[in-house]
């Protein structure tokens, strides 16, 4: 297998993947869950179920007419007790149906295994996509069914499957990979007959080659293997990014502003990938994901099956509780992920992981004045002056970081991680970012 | 039961913050405790070689910059950064680049002008643009240029005072030698220069203990020198030595240009911080060195070399790397 990567910039964090050799476990039991309506990008799904409703698993329980938008169903059978505006772990609000469970885990009758999966054509398939709620499970959450329908004068020649899950402690994403690699491959088929592309990649870094090899087995005794390539990725953090997965493995460059289809690729994460097979194959919409619940602050680490909608401290229960010394909730990976101020939140479709941290992993460091040294120069994958952008945009220069591009800021977090004063360099080009595209808003109206 | 624990979780104090949520440990102290460390050996060797008095020298030069960056700071209502080892590794870079025979009052105005006037005026650490370090060794060479130039013979009294200097065994240090086309070059000389068995500035004449100290740091972590500056600075005096058939190795020996080279042109603040800057800040340095060391009034230029490239940083500094996804291939 190949081995291949991006030139400029990354780092290497320590990888801190505990929970490698944990086979996914399933939650079952949950007393409620937590539903948000927007856990996508694009508009908020509207309630199609009102106060004491009963609901069945997999019953569709918000949508929109919207055209960038995404269902949301119930992971469980029970009663609606509550319609209420919810904070996300992203700190987005929106509302969120309470549903207490009954139990009985009667399925709705929608869903359905289908059998005529190959005489499926491309708009069937793109519908069961878009009905069963499925959105990147990588964290952008983006509605997946609007990702596979490109524009017709961009031809997509090439699907990129990213396995690389670059980010430290995360590790459900190569659990799918080596338990459920087969539903994985048939995911990646369904995808490539919506898309009718040639070549396939699936792009998985080198300290998963266990996983990679076990995927290149199983598409040659699919006898995919002239359609499908398994490459292996040097182990670098972010070796996962779309911009940079798409360059490690075809040497495109998405253009700055632009998006795969700019350059013929489509990327797709393994996690979104098998939640296709499962909407396709079996008819279960997108009510549960495998996260990691991981950290020193978690007493059993675990790679976990839940339902969407989960309250997190019931996870982390069911992880055998948290230590007392908890300094940091994370919801994602570390380098991308946000830190939430409590547990009493739900998982959803874009959250890859919880991840608890105490002093041992959680050093405070003092915020120090820049010194110049020029390592986030280095490390950023993006060709950016972290160092000048985070000037300017402390200095209220914004016309000024935006000429150091600060929009092509990917916010991967490479150059606040090696940045010896500490400094807050994500935070406030992020700053700048938001500032910049308010501008930018203001003057087109 | 169940209720009880989700009381705990309620009650948790944490941090919220932007990501990354993990850091790299290397610290901008760490970075300067490990620099300074990495100086001591060739420190050390020079007050072997030169006596006592330079290790006076050495210690009233930190001393003093420790102390100024305090006394300012206080003055001006600052934030006390002394702690930062910042200040203290200025005031041992001085103190290795002038001369053994430099009267104590002489040290404390240059030590204190580096922290005070080249550091602090322009808003202490990070907003420099000159080298403190070399800024205070210009302050006092060029104002009393006579009383620096005297260089001590390495080794010829462990225990002599500045007091009675008319007994000092001065001698010319080979760069003096070889201005004045008088150089004798012998194989023992290079031994001589890379051992540090020849007159000199404090700290710079063992070559080969600040390589050391070079490794050193490169093994704790490649990035803490960017090897760009001084491989095309100390590539650019060889390649110019070739060009002029002058003594390519005894160019690369002699003077602070290893010390200068690896230690001075490297301070982050100074030199620019993309690659390529880098790559012309070594380049230019290593010329401005070479025409000083063959034409200038002043026998040795590694200290201007680096000066004026310090003051070219910002126009350095724009030529940015290629931002991904912007020219080159689609």
């Amino acid at each position: 297998m190949r081995i291949l990567t991006f030139r400029k910039g990354g780092v290497h964090p320590p990888e801190s993947k505990f929970t490698k050799d944990k086979r996914i476990e399933t939650m079952e039991e949950v007393e409620e869950v937590l539903v948000p309506l927007h856990q996508h990008t694009g508009a908020p799904a509207q309630p199609l179920v009102k106060l004491k409703d009963t609901v069945k698993k997999g019953q569709k329980i918000g949508d929109s007419d919207a055209k960038v938008t995404s269902p949301v169903h119930s992971p469980i059978s029970g009663e609606v007790v509550k319609l209420v505006e919810t904070t996300l772990p992203n700190s987005r609000k929106s509302v969120a149906v309470l549903i207490k469970n009954d139990h009985e885990e009667i399925w709705d009758d929608s869903v359905k295994p289908r059998n005529d999966v190959d005489s499926l054509s491309r708009e069937d398939l793109l519908k069961i996509i878009r009905e069963a709620g499925i959105v990147g499970l990588g964290g952008a959450a983006f509605p997946t069914h609007i990702k596979l329908m490109p524009p017709p004068n961009f031809p997509v020649d090439t699907l990129i499957i990213n396995g690389a899950e670059c980010e430290p402690y995360l590790t459900g994403d190569y659990r799918l990979m080596l338990e459920e690699g087969e539903s994985v491959i048939k995911g990646v088929e369904i995808l490539t007959r919506i898309l009718g592309v040639k070549k396939t990649f699936i792009g998985v870094e080198e300290n998963k080659s266990d996983a990679a090899v076990s995927l290149d087995k199983i598409v040659h005794s699919m006898g995919l293997d002239k359609d499908i390539e398994v490459v292996l990725l040097r182990t670098k953090y972010p070796q996962g990014s779309e911009k940079h997965l798409i360059k490690a493995i075809t040497g495109r460059e998405v253009p700055s502003g632009g998006l795969p289809f700019h350059v013929g690729c489509i990327v797709q994460n393994v996690g979104t990938t098998y939640a296709i097979k499962r909407a396709v194959y079996d008819g279960v919409p997108l009510i549960e994901r495998v996260i990691t619940v991981s950290g020193s602050g978690v007493m059993e680490p675990k790679n976990l099956k839940v339902r969407i909608g989960t309250i997190a401290s019931h996870v982390i229960e069911f992880c055998g509780g948290a230590r007392e010394n908890i300094k940091k909730i994370i919801f994602g990976g570390p380098m991308m992920g946000f830190s939430a101020y409590t547990l009493d939140l739900p998982v959803i479709k874009g959250t890859s992981g919880i991840l608890l941290f105490t002093d041992q992993e959680l050093i405070e460091y003092e915020e120090y004045p820049c010194i110049r040294c020029g390592r986030c120069v280095d490390a950023c994958p993006m060709g950016l002056m972290p160092l000048f952008i985070d000037g300017y945009s402390r200095m209220g220069d914004f016309d000024k970081a935006e000429e150091f591009r600060a929009l092509d800021c990917i916010e991967c977090g490479s150059c606040a991680y090696v940045c010896p004063s500490k400094r807050h360099l994500v935070q406030s080009i992020r700053m700048a970012k938001t500032e910049i595209i308010k501008k930018r808003k203001a003057v087109r109206k | 039961m169940k209720d009880n624990k989700k009381e705990e979780t309620r009650k948790l104090k944490v941090i919220v913050s932007s990501s990354p949520h993990i850091k790299d440990p290397l610290t901008t102290h760490a970075i300067m405790r490990l620099v300074f460390i990495a100086l001591l050996p060739a420190a050390i060797w020079g007050v072997y070689e030169f006596g006592l008095y330079a290790g006076l020298i050495l210690v009233t030069s930190i001393v003093t910059a420790i102390l100024s960056e305090y006394l300012f700071e206080i003055l001006t209502k600052k934030e006390i950064t002394i702690s930062d080892g910042s200040a203290a590794l200025t005031g041992l870079l001085f103190g290795m680049i002038i001369s053994p025979t430099t009267p104590l009052w002489m040290v404390i105005i240059g030590s204190s002008s580096a922290i005070i006037i080249a550091k602090q005026f322009f808003g202490g650490l990070g907003s420099n643009f000159l080298n403190p370090a070399l800024f205070g060794r210009a302050v006092v060479f060029l104002s009393w240029t006579g009383l620096l130039n005297r260089w001590l013979k390495p080794g010829f009294n462990f225990f002599y005072f500045v007091s009675g200097t008319q007994n000092l065994v001065t001698t010319a240090t080979p760069l003096d030698l070889f201005r004045l086309h008088q150089l004798n070059i012998t194989p023992s000389l290079y031994s001589d220069l890379f051992f540090g068995r020849i007159g000199g500035s404090i700290g710079e004449t063992s070559k080969l203990l600040l390589l050391i100290g070079v490794v050193f740091l490169l093994l704790i972590r490649r990035d803490i020198i960017d090897l760009k500056i001084p491989i095309t600075f100390i590539g650019t005096v060889a390649i110019l030595a070739l060009l002029f058939k002058q003594d390519v190795l005894f160019h690369l020996l002699s003077g602070g240009l290893i010390i200068g080279a690896f230690f001075m042109a490297t301070d982050y603040v100074t030199s620019p911080v993309t690659p390529l800057g880098r790559v012309i800040f070594g380049i230019g340095a290593g010329v401005v060195t070479f025409v000083i060391r063959n034409w200038g009034i002043y026998p040795e230029g590694v200290s201007f070399g680096i000066l004026s490239m310090n003051v070219l940083t910002p126009l350095f500094d724009k030529f940015l790397p290629r931002v991904f996804g912007t020219g080159g291939k689609k």
